[in-house]
């Protein structure tokens, strides 16, 4: 049974949806994560997903597929994502082992992150009239 | 010589965690930097999923040793599963037989500073890695 | 083994004398060092080492020095040789603290052995094996501990020749000076990713202006720094690569495609203003 799983908490802010990851990662946790992304992304008709990896300390092919994963169902639900907090031994470690994360935008911390997800989402509400969109 | 050994089961999904984490700690006993220990955790986890995904599951040995004045932390991944056929296609980057990414092994070679991998088809893999200070 | 307790009994009847006659042979033979060394400080290694020696040898026998009943000598050892080498002693006058035990320990050897010409050659081989392999494990410390006095002076002769620039809020700079190699370059890159977070830059710019020449393997870490900090959300501008350099780079195979790069500094400072929505403007001065 599920019940004493643990589930990654996916916080609403706006427009956007924010997921902190700060357990270590694996399967079952990687797939209640894109479940529960998915459905809040259409319940609460997100424009985008800010995953939060700071307190990863490795990224391994595994969680780079996941994170791959993320940002192309949100894309095929309208959202944009932006990973961000990534560790510099972090990165050097993908770099050499061959994980480029194409496809997935990346900022240097949330408050950056959310600065392109705004920039993104912006000049798409230009011209549209969304009166009861929040 | 080994100075200090420990061996965990890798049967399941959660196991390749504790293995990780495991590693981390060791790594940092022996001294190693923050990006040396992240590579060694990370190469770690590649290794033991495939034990996990692919062997069938198996063993991790982690050994702090020592060579004349250097110290190292090796892991040796072992398992019974069905080999791998071709080597050289293996550790070429992106070849996958499972819808990975095909990193596994090509990366964790690029992290470390030894690397071997012993496989026999029908009869199980083999692979050690070893970072030194 | 016989040996084993003849030296571990001769080692506790003639323990005063033995210690007495050591130390006086150290003290003939450092008197050039007097100011580094008092004779107390002396005395005091000289009397601890003794007792971990004797220890040892009741407990572990004198074959091998890496079993662990040598542990505490050998880490007393350690302690002995770090000091004197900050200290400027040369190896000869730090191994010496061992050799200098041979004279007055063959001489009570001789005293108490010396009727029995098989016992007392056991006996003296014995002794001097055992010295020998803790003279040169003294001389290994300081080597280690020379090793250990230079990579300091290298980090921070690293740390001086390459600081990260603050240009302006989100962009830094990082002017490299002197020729890299591979080690340094991996160093200084590191730095650079550690100060792109720190001070939330997400531009950092590259002047290599000042490196004479670039090859194979610095190119690759300077586009691993680059990709690595693209993974992490920011931006590297390379500027300053010279006609030569970048001569040699094509004809080595790197392109650097993919990578921002600009001819001057100035003109990578442009773009990152560009990059991060600055906009700089002249405004005429009242006089």
């Amino acid at each position: 049974m599920d019940q004493n799983m643990d589930r990654i908490p996916i916080l609403r802010m706006g427009r956007f949806l924010l997921v902190t990851i700060q357990v270590d990662m694996y399967d079952r946790l990687a797939m209640a994560l894109q479940d529960d992304l998915t459905s809040k992304i259409v319940e609460y008709h997100s424009r985008g997903v800010l995953i939060d990896i700071s307190f990863l300390e490795m990224v391994d092919s595994f969680i780079g597929r996941m994170l791959g994963s993320v940002a192309s169902m949100s894309r095929m639900l309208d959202a944009a994502t932006v990973v961000v907090g990534m560790q510099p031994a972090v990165a050097i470690t993908m770099v050499e082992l061959g994980l480029s994360l194409s496809g997935v935008r990346t900022a240097l911390n949330v408050e950056q992150g959310m600065a392109v997800l705004n920039g993104l989402v912006a000049h798409e509400v230009e011209g549209e009239n969304y009166d009861s969109e929040e | 010589m080994i100075l200090k050994s420990e061996t965990l089961e890798l049967r399941e999904d959660n196991a390749v965690v504790r293995v990780r984490q495991r590693a981390r700690a060791l790594a940092i006993e022996i001294g190693l930097g923050l990006v040396d220990q992240t590579k060694i955790v990370t190469a770690t986890s590649e290794l033991a999923r495939n034990t996990v995904d692919y062997g069938g599951g198996g063993t991790a040995t982690l050994d702090i040793i020592n060579e004349g004045s250097r110290r190292g932390l090796k892991l040796t991944f072992s398992d019974q599963g069905p080999g791998i056929e071709n080597l050289d296609l293996a550790l070429t980057d992106g070849y996958t037989t499972g819808g990975g990414l095909g990193l596994g092994l090509s990366g964790s070679r690029r992290l470390v500073n030894d690397f071997s991998i012993d496989s026999t088809p029908g009869v199980g893999t083999t692979v050690s890695i070893t970072r030194w200070i | 083994m016989d040996t084993n307790n003849n030296l571990i009994e001769l080692l506790k009847k003639y323990e005063q004398e033995l210690l007495r006659d050591w130390i006086k042979e150290q003290l003939a033979a450092i008197s050039l060092h007097d100011n580094l060394l008092t004779e107390f400080e002396l005395r005091q290694d000289a009397t601890d080492f003794h007792n971990a020696f004797q220890l040892a040898i009741q407990g572990g026998g004198l074959l091998d020095i890496r079993e662990p009943p040598w542990e505490k000598t050998l880490r007393l050892l350690d302690n002995i040789t770090k000091s004197r080498t900050r200290l400027g002693f040369t190896p000869t006058e730090t191994a010496r603290f061992i050799f200098s035990i041979k004279q007055p320990l063959f001489t009570l050897i001789q005293k108490e052995f010396g009727s029995d010409v098989k016992i007392l050659g056991a006996e003296l081989w014995a002794a001097t094996v055992l010295l020998d392999k803790l003279g040169l494990y003294t001389a290994e410390a300081y080597i280690k501990t020379r090793e250990e006095v230079i990579r300091r002076q290298q980090d921070e002769m690293l740390e001086l020749s390459t600081p990260v620039v603050r240009v302006w809020d989100k962009i830094l700079a990082l002017p490299l000076i002197g020729t890299l190699d591979s080690i340094r370059t991996q160093v200084v890159m590191e730095t650079l990713l550690l100060e792109i977070v720190r001070t939330e830059s997400s531009v950092a710019i590259i002047d290599i202006t000042g490196v004479p020449t670039v090859d194979t393997l610095v190119a690759q870490h300077l586009m691993k720094t680059v990709s690595a900090a693209r993974l992490m959300g920011a931006e590297c501008i390379i500027c300053g690569i010279r006609p030569q350099i970048a001569q040699s780079m094509v004809q080595l195979g790197v392109t650097f495609a993919d990578i921002t790069t600009r001819a001057t500094l100035a003109d990578a400072i442009r773009y990152a203003f560009i990059q991060t929505g600055i906009k700089v403007a002249r405004v005429s001065r009242q006089v």
